[in-house]
């Protein structure tokens, strides 16, 4: 998602190396993805219920 | 000594040969205070063996404010894959892994390469248009662990 578009940045972060950001995202299973500090989407989603996931953060 | 074993270091030679646009890993690292980062330059190290158009380029998080910064990491260690055309341009990727890829995340590492290398994205020619209509930033952060 990131390649393809010059607005996103995505981030693969090793979680237990940071357990900090573990706590703060409240990451106790993975993958667990973030997306803008406001949506939360536990687990391998289907590309298109990943990508409608992660634009629902920009959705007004 | 590698940790790839011969097949799977052919594997990937095969793989990264279909590759048409080099690739360099900024691998951010400070001098102290990083346990993982001499693992992770372990790992990384791999890869510019098997294609010559696998650079890497080291930052320290701390002298080199600037290219942290420009690249928006402030943890180590940090990699993020940025394309380099013909004439030299680099084009960030905005793809980037924070802390040892090791495991899974090596694979992920290895498919990111690939992607900006030159492979396809595999993402919908319909799913494409609506990230590419994209206005605002988005930071997508995946947190996986090794196993």
């Amino acid at each position: 998602m990131a390649f393809v578009s010059p607005q996103i940045t995505a981030l693969a972060v090793e979680a237990t190396e940071y357990p900090d950001l573990a706590r703060k995202y409240r990451v106790t299973g993975v993958p667990k993805s973030i997306v803008n500090d406001k949506v939360e989407i536990l687990g391998a989603l289907p590309e298109d219920m990943f990508v409608e996931q992660a634009l629902s953060a920009i959705d007004n | 000594m590698g940790l790839l074993s011969p097949a799977d270091q052919d594997k990937l030679r095969d793989a990264f040969a279909e590759m048409t646009s080099a690739v360099k890993i900024v691998f951010f690292t400070q001098t102290l205070g990083c346990d993982t980062c001499l693992q992770t330059r372990q790992i990384i190290d791999e890869l510019p063996v098997l294609s010559d158009k696998i650079t890497i380029d080291e930052v320290n998080l701390v002298l080199d404010v600037d290219r942290a910064t420009q690249y928006g990491v402030d943890r180590v260690p940090a990699l993020a894959i940025v394309g380099v055309d013909a004439q030299g341009v680099e084009r960030d990727s905005r793809i980037r892994f924070v802390g040892t890829p090791a495991g899974y995340e090596f694979i992920s590492l290895v498919q990111a390469v690939l992607l900006v290398g030159g492979r396809e994205p595999a993402i919908s020619a319909e799913n494409r248009q609506k990230l590419a209509a994209v206005r605002e930033p988005i930071t997508i952060q995946v947190y996986t662990t090794p196993t």
